[in-house]
C-alpha cells in the first residue's frame, strides 16, 4: 500500500471526545432502529421527499455530469497541494485581520475555542449548524467550562433540546416527526425563558414561529458566534457558509466575535472554484437550484460585522486520511447528504446506527478513516455495495470502492493485532485454498450436496446453525441440485 | 463465434440450469460454447469481505484459465463486475503489476450475458418464447457497475408471449450484497421485505434478473412467504422456446 507522508505525524481522532465512534457495532444498533416503525416511517418519508426533489433539480441541469467531473477534479487538485493552500489561507486570513489557529485534534480544537470564548468574558455563544463542532463535541466542552452553546439551525435546535444526537447531515432531526417536535418544545422552551402557547399545535408554521421567538432573543444578546464553514477560499482567505434559514447570517453578522471551526479539507484554491460547488451543493443537498442564504466573509471590516475573527483549522484524522492513496477521496465530501438519501441501508436504519456525526455511506468510509478503522470496524460492512451512493455523489466519490478498501484494511489490521485468526478468516482462507485449484473445488462441491440429504423429506433445507442461521432466519436456501453444471458438461459434452 | 463460459461458482453448484440455459441459448444462435473446466470462482466474495490477499490466488487462477479466450461470457452481472473492476485492483494492491496488466486484458474480453447478446452479437430477438407474466429486477451490479442499461429489458421485450410488468422501485437493492446478507441480516431482511412487496404487487408469476445471487435472495424470501411467485434467471427465459426441448 502506497502512502504519502506530509511531514507531520498521522494523528487520528482521539477517543473519549466528540461524536465519531460507534458505541455498539452497526448490526446491533441497526436492529434496534429497524424495530421502531415510527422511526422508519419518519426517515423513509423524509429521504423519499428529498430524493425526488434532488432528482428533479439534477435532471434540469444539462451539464450535470461535467459539473460532477469538475467538482471531483477540483477536489483532487486541492488535496494534492493541501499543505501549501492551507498556508496561503492562513496568510490571507491573517493579512485581513483574522487569527488562524491550528488544531491537531478534537481536544486541541475544544481548548482553543473555549479559551477564545472565555477571553471575551461571554458565557454563551450562538452557533451556526456545523458538522465539525459536533464531530469534536464542542458544545459539551463549552458546557463543561460553564459556557452555554445555542444551536440556531431549527433541526439542530430540535436535536439539542431533545438531548438527542443528529441522525442526518442535512436534516439532523430527520428521525423526528412534528408531533414529537411539539412535545420537545413544550417540555424544554419554558426553561429557556421562551413562553409556549397553551394551544401549541404541531403545524410547522407554529413550531417555526415559536423557535423564531426563542432564537431572536439569542441573536440579539449573544456577543460570540461559533460557525463551521462549507468552503474557504485560499487566494483571499474568504470563508463561506450556505444555509436555508437565515439563522446563519444572523450569527455571522451580529456578534462581536466570530469563531469558525473548519476541517482542513474544506478548502478551495480560488473564488472561481465556488461556481462549481455552489451549483453542486444545493441541488444535491436540499434539492434546490440555489440555497436561500450564501454568506461569505473575509477578515474583519471596521464598523461592520464581527470585529474579532478566529479560524480554527481542524485536522482530527484528516491528514492521516489524506495519506491513504485510496481513502483520501473521502475528503472530497462537501457534506451534501445525497448519498444518505439514496442509500437503502440508511433509509432503513437511520443515522444513529452509524454512531457518528457522519452517517450513511460517506460516514461509513469517513468515520473509520478519521478514527482508524479498528475503532469503527463494523461501518465499512454496513453496505450492500449497491452503488447508489456513488451515482448520487456530486463530486464522484467512489464510496463502494472505498468500502471494499477499508474492509481489506480492517481484515489486515485485525490479522496483525490478533495471532489467532477469526472464524471468518479461517473460512475465507479455506475457501480461497479450495477454489484456487479446480480439483479441490470439485471435491468441495460434491460435499456441498450433503444439503440434499438434509432436504430429503421436506424438499427444503432446515434451519441451519450459525452463521448460516442468519440467512435461514428469514430466507430459504436453495437445495443443491443432483448434478453440478460441470458434471452435466462432462456427461454431455466432455 | 467461439465463446468461453464463466459459469460462476454459484451457478455451477446451485443453479446448473442457468448454465445449461446459457449454453442452449448461445448454441441455438449458432455459436460454439466452450467450458474451461479448470475454472473455479472469481473471488468476489473474498474481495468484498476484505480478504483481498486470499483473493489473489483466485484472480491469478482466473487469469490463467481465461487468458486463452477472445470472448468470455458469464450469466452474472456481479461476477463480470468483479472481473472487470476488481481483479486488476487486487493484483495491483498486492504489488503484482504484471498480473494486473494480464487481468485487465482478460477483463476487457468478458461480458455479462445481455451485453454479449446486444453489444457483441448484435441480437435482441433471440427467438425465445415464454408465455408468463414476468417482472424484472435490474440488479445493482448490472445496473451501476456494468451500466447494462435497458439491455435485459430489450431482450425480454422480444420474448414471445412474455407479459412484462414493471417492478415498482426497481432500482432499489434487494439487500443481498454477499456477506452483507449475513453480517447485517436484519437490515438485509428489511430491504428484501420491500423488494418482495413490490414484486408481489405486480402480480407476476416470476421475477427475473441477470444475477443468480440476487435471485437466490429474492427467491429465498418469496419461498419463505410461500408466495408461489418464482424467480427465474434471464438465461432460462431466453433459452425457452415453443418447441419442446
Amino acid at each position: 500500500m502506497t502512502t504519502v507522508h506530509l511531514g507531520m505525524p498521522l494523528v487520528r481522532a482521539p477517543r473519549g471526545v466528540g461524536m465519531l465512534r460507534e458505541q455498539e457495532p452497526f448490526p446491533a444498533a441497526a436492529r434496534r432502529a429497524l424495530a421502531d416503525p415510527q422511526l422508519r416511517a419518519n426517515i423513509r418519508r423524509a429521504t423519499g421527499t428529498i430524493r425526488d426533489k434532488r432528482q428533479r433539480m439534477v435532471d434540469e441541469v444539462p451539464d450535470w455530469e461535467q459539473l460532477r467531473d469538475a467538482g471531483s477534479a477540483l477536489k483532487a487538485a486541492t488535496m494534492a497541494r493541501l499543505p501549501e493552500l492551507l498556508v496561503q489561507l492562513e496568510e490571507q486570513v491573517t493579512a485581513r485581520g483574522g487569527t488562524v489557529h491550528w488544531a491537531r485534534d478534537a481536544h486541541e480544537a475544544n481548548r482553543i475555542v473555549t479559551s477564545l470564548v472565555q477571553a471575551t468574558g461571554a458565557d454563551e455563544v450562538v452557533k451556526v449548524k456545523s458538522m465539525a463542532t459536533v464531530e469534536i463535541g464542542l458544545n459539551q466542552a463549552l458546557e463543561a467550562a460553564g459556557i452555554a452553546a445555542w444551536e440556531t439551525d431549527l433541526a439542530e435546535l430540535i436535536v439539542q433540546l431533545g438531548r438527542d444526537r443528529p441522525s442526518h447531515i442535512l436534516v439532523p432531526a430527520i428521525h423526528r416527526n412534528r408531533a414529537e417536535i411539539r412535545e420537545i418544545f413544550r417540555r424544554e422552551m419554558p426553561g429557556l425563558g421562551t413562553e409556549v402557547p397553551a394551544d401549541l399545535s404541531d403545524v410547522p408554521a407554529e413550531l417555526a414561529a415559536l423557535s423564531r421567538r426563542h432564537l431572536r432573543a439569542k441573536f440579539l444578546s449573544a456577543r460570540v458566534a461559533v460557525s463551521g464553514a462549507n468552503f474557504a477560499v485560499a487566494e483571499t482567505g474568504t470563508l463561506a457558509v450556505v444555509e436555508s434559514e437565515g439563522n446563519g447570517r444572523m450569527c455571522l453578522t451580529l456578534p462581536q466575535t466570530l469563531i469558525t471551526v473548519m476541517g482542513i479539507e474544506k478548502l478551495v484554491p480560488t473564488w472561481r472554484d465556488l461556481e462549481v460547488f455552489l451549483q453542486l451543493l444545493p441541488r444535491s443537498s436540499t434539492g434546490e437550484r440555489m440555497n436561500p442564504y450564501t454568506s461569505t466573509w473575509t477578515g474583519v471590516t471596521p464598523g461592520d460585522g464581527p470585529q474579532e475573527l478566529h479560524l480554527v483549522l481542524l485536522d482530527n484524522g484528516r491528514s492521516a486520511t489524506l495519506a491513504d492513496e485510496v481513502g483520501r477521496s473521502a475528503l472530497h465530501c462537501i457534506r451534501c447528504s445525497a448519498c444518505l438519501n439514496v442509500c437503502p441501508v440508511y433509509e432503513r436504519t437511520g443515522g444513529h446506527a452509524y454512531g457518528s456525526v457522519y452517517p450513511g455511506p460517506i460516514g461509513a468510509v469517513l468515520s473509520p478513516q478519521l478514527t482508524g478503522v479498528q475503532d469503527n470496524a463494523s461501518l465499512p460492512y454496513a453496505s450492500s455495495l449497491c452503488g447508489a451512493c456513488f451515482d448520487a455523489c456530486p463530486v464522484k466519490i467512489d464510496i463502494p470502492r472505498l468500502l471494499v478498501e477499508l474492509r481489506a484494511q480492517h481484515v489486515e489490521a485485525r490479522a496483525e493485532e490478533h495471532p489467532v485468526p477469526s472464524a471468518e478468516a479461517v473460512a475465507m482462507a479455506a475457501a480461497a485454498w479450495t477454489m484456487a485449484r479446480s480439483k479441490r473445488w470439485v471435491r468441495a462441491q460434491r460435499a456441498s450436496r450433503i444439503g440434499r440429504l438434509l432436504a430429503r423429506r421436506s424438499g427444503r433445507l432446515p434451519a441451519l446453525p450459525f452463521p448460516l442461521a442468519r440467512w435461514t432466519s428469514s430466507r430459504e436456501l436453495p437445495v443443491p441440485p443432483e448434478e453440478t453444471f460441470r458434471d452435466w458438461w462432462a456427461r454431455e459434452r466432455g | 463465434m467461439r465463446i468461453a463460459l464463466l459459469v460462476t461458482c454459484l451457478v455451477d453448484t446451485l443453479y446448473p440450469d442457468v448454465g445449461r440455459a446459457t449454453v442452449t441459448l448461445l448454441e441455438r444462435l449458432g455459436h460454439e460454447v466452450v467450458f474451461p473446466d479448470r475454472q473455479t470462482c472469481c473471488g468476489q466474495m473474498h474481495v468484498n469481505s476484505g480478504y483481498q490477499r486470499d483473493a489473489l490466488p483466485l484472480v491469478r487462477h482466473h487469469v490463467e484459465v481465461f487468458e486463452p479466450y477472445d470472448v468470455v461470457v458469464a450469466p452474472s452481472g456481479s461476477c463480470v463486475g468483479s472481473v472487470r473492476h476488481q481483479h486488476a485492483m487486487v493484483a495491483r494492491r498486492a504489488g503484482d503489476d504484471r498480473l494486473a496488466a494480464r487481468a485487465e486484458a482478460v477483463a476487457g474480453r468478458i461480458y455479462e450475458l445481455s451485453e454479449l447478446l446486444v453489444d457483441v452479437l448484435g441480437v435482441e430477438d433471440v427467438g425465445a418464447a415464454y408465455p408468463h407474466r414476468v417482472t424484472y429486477h435490474p440488479t445493482c451490479h448490472s445496473l451501476r457497475l456494468l451500466r447494462v442499461g435497458d439491455k435485459l429489458l430489450r431482450l425480454l421485450r422480444h420474448v414471445r408471449g412474455l407479459d412484462l410488468v414493471e417492478l415498482p422501485e426497481a432500482d432499489q437493492c434487494c439487500g443481498f450484497g454477499g456477506t452483507f446478507a449475513l453480517k447485517n441480516a436484519d437490515t438485509s431482511t428489511a430491504m428484501l421485505a420491500d423488494k418482495m412487496r413490490h414484486v408481489l404487487s405486480t402480480g407476476a408469476e416470476a421475477c427475473t434478473a441477470g444475477d443468480s445471487s440476487c435471485l437466490m435472495h429474492i427467491g429465498g424470501g418469496l419461498a419463505r412467504l410461500r408466495s408461489g411467485t418464482r424467480t427465474v434467471h434471464l438465461a432460462e427465459i431466453l433459452a425457452a422456446t415453443e418447441q419442446p426441448a
